[in-house]
């Protein structure tokens, strides 16, 4: 079983898993880890069964010791890689042995990289789930210097002699997200329709993983003052507040909304929208709200 | 629960609105519309025609995440009819409480009546919790008169304490942990502890559909 201790913890490193889906009725969001599909990855290549918990950092990258052997896999966000001192593969089973003190950089480009250890991460759990949940506090805090975090039992499946596939998609200066229209889409002036196809927003530094905060053309209400009532909304919602200025809401999203939803974003580009640096310019792709309401 | 079109819908016609690739938001019109819309649901994901991963009832609406086919849920909910029933009857959760909030006051004068007051009229209510939201295991709870209906304070506190327990816009309801907030405070529960227990099942004590009663206590 034993741990691995964290050493250089970074400005914030989060304990990830699948979250805690089937809860919004009780107010808990989702959570779990931002970039799905890099996760996802990292843990498959470490030979972890889907689902268990990793390391998710935040631009600086993080520094653990193993007090096990342990194969680790760095992914998501590319960074170097090294094992007391030496350069390892980045995207690759490496093996840790115990005592052994494994550095994964800054991000190169990205945001968000995983560790993905052999036989997972054992945290607190709350709910079913090891993830750390910012906006409502549920699960074990974001990890700090010294903090000690339990590892699973190795997976029966050994890691997988494969590697990341190159070249990572994760991301780019611009981009461009399909956005699937509605629910709301009636509650915005024409004008804030057609400037969503056209305009261009940039990411702001006060993004996280309850949202990214969008700079650019003001999306106006139609009548303003009209208050919504709290309704409930999905991870990957677009959600305009009066100021008209978008919020889009990732994994630590509150359950209920009190502003309009003008589009909503699906799981591969919130995955892309969580390696977005502030700074990142990004354009939406309108899909047509589907045709579900002009029955007579 | 589903009933032969004779039935009827409070508030009008569902309004299935799409909310992503996975999502449907259903407009209900109104809060009771709402809560007869999350008892259908339910009783649909139960009886297993409903696959979804979340139900997430709200002020009037009731949304559905984590559909395969959301066009072939949206297209069958304008036909549901729902009875206006309120489900099983039960027994109402009683919630101890000391009316010493610190808006009390206000509260009564916004309320026109004396402070002493207000503590009868809001124990004299049995509320529904209508949705959750803002933080786990925070009721939105439904039955005040409209008269009652409060206006949030102008400047919300950056902390209010635990078991707080206040009222805003047609809802009252109770802090279960330390939070800034905009409402009016007009009580105190003795053991909040009890809304929120990650090792109970379910951890809320309030989940949608709880009815709920607040009992005067003096400390």
């Amino acid at each position: 079983m034993s741990h691995i201790e964290i050493i250089r913890s970074g400005i914030l490193t989060t304990c990830q898993d699948a979250g805690r889906a089937g809860w919004a009725h009780l107010a808990v969001p989702p959570s779990g880890a931002a970039d799905r599909p890099s996760w996802r990855l990292a843990n498959q290549l470490a030979g972890n069964p889907t689902g268990a918990c990793a390391l998710e950092t935040t631009l600086t990258g993080c520094t653990i010791r193993a007090h096990r052997n342990v194969t680790v896999v760095v992914g998501g966000a590319p960074c170097s890689v090294t094992v007391d001192g030496h350069p390892e593969a980045w995207g690759q089973p490496v093996k840790l042995p115990a005592g052994s003190v494994l550095d994964a950089g800054p991000a190169e480009v990205g945001v968000r990289s995983y560790l993905a250890f052999s036989g997972g991460l054992h945290p607190k759990a709350s709910l079913g789930s090891h993830s750390t949940d910012l906006l409502s506090g549920l699960g074990p805090a974001p990890v700090k210097d010294g903090d000690t975090i339990p590892l699973g039992p190795s997976p029966a499946h050994p890691p997988l002699p494969t590697q990341w596939p190159a070249p990572w998609a994760g991301v780019s200066e611009e981009l461009v997200m399909k956005l699937h229209l509605g629910p709301r889409l009636d509650w915005f002036t024409a004008e804030a329709v057609s400037e969503l196809a056209k305009g261009d927003w940039t990411v702001s530094e006060h993004s996280n993983r309850i949202g990214l905060r969008l700079i650019g053309p003001a999306l106006r209400h139609k009548e303003p003052g009209r208050e919504l009532p709290s309704e409930g909304i999905v991870a990957g919602s677009l959600q305009v507040p009066p100021n008209g200025q978008p919020i889009l809401f990732g994994a630590d999203h509150p359950t209920t909304a009190g502003y309009p939803v003008i589009g909503v974003v699906g799981p591969a580009a919130l995955a892309a929208a969580a390696q977005a640096r502030p700074g990142t310019r990004i354009r939406f792709a309108p899909i047509p709200i589907p045709h579900w309401n002009e029955r007579p | 629960m589903t009933v032969p079109r004779t039935g009827k819908t409070p508030g009008g016609r569902l309004k299935p609105l799409p909310s992503g690739p996975r999502g449907v938001l259903i407009d209900c019109g109104t809060g009771e519309a709402a809560r007869a819309c999350y008892r259908a649901l339910q009783a649909r994901r139960v009886n297993g025609s409903l696959e979804a991963t979340d139900l997430v009832p709200g002020a009037t609406t009731v949304l559905v995440d984590g559909v395969e086919e959301p066009e072939l849920l949206a297209a069958e909910i304008p036909d549901w009819v729902l009875t206006d029933d309120t489900g099983q009857p039960g027994e109402a959760i009683e919630i101890p409480v000391c009316y010493d909030g610190p808006d009390l006051d206000a509260v009564a004068e916004l309320w026109g009546v004396a402070p002493g007051q207000v503590a009868d009229i809001h124990t004299s209510v049995e509320y529904e919790a209508a949705f959750c939201g803002f933080t786990p295991g925070f009721a939105y709870l439904e039955g005040l008169p409209e008269r009652y209906h409060t206006p949030r304070r102008e400047d919300p506190r950056t902390s209010v304490p635990a078991g707080s327990v206040a009222v805003a816009g047609p809802y009252t309801g109770v802090y279960p942990r330390s939070s800034p907030g905009g409402w009016r405070l007009i009580a105190t529960m003795t053991n909040p502890g009890r809304l929120w227990n990650e090792h109970r099942e379910p951890a809320a004590l309030l989940v949608p559909g709880t009815r709920v009663r607040f009992v005067k206590v003096e400390i």
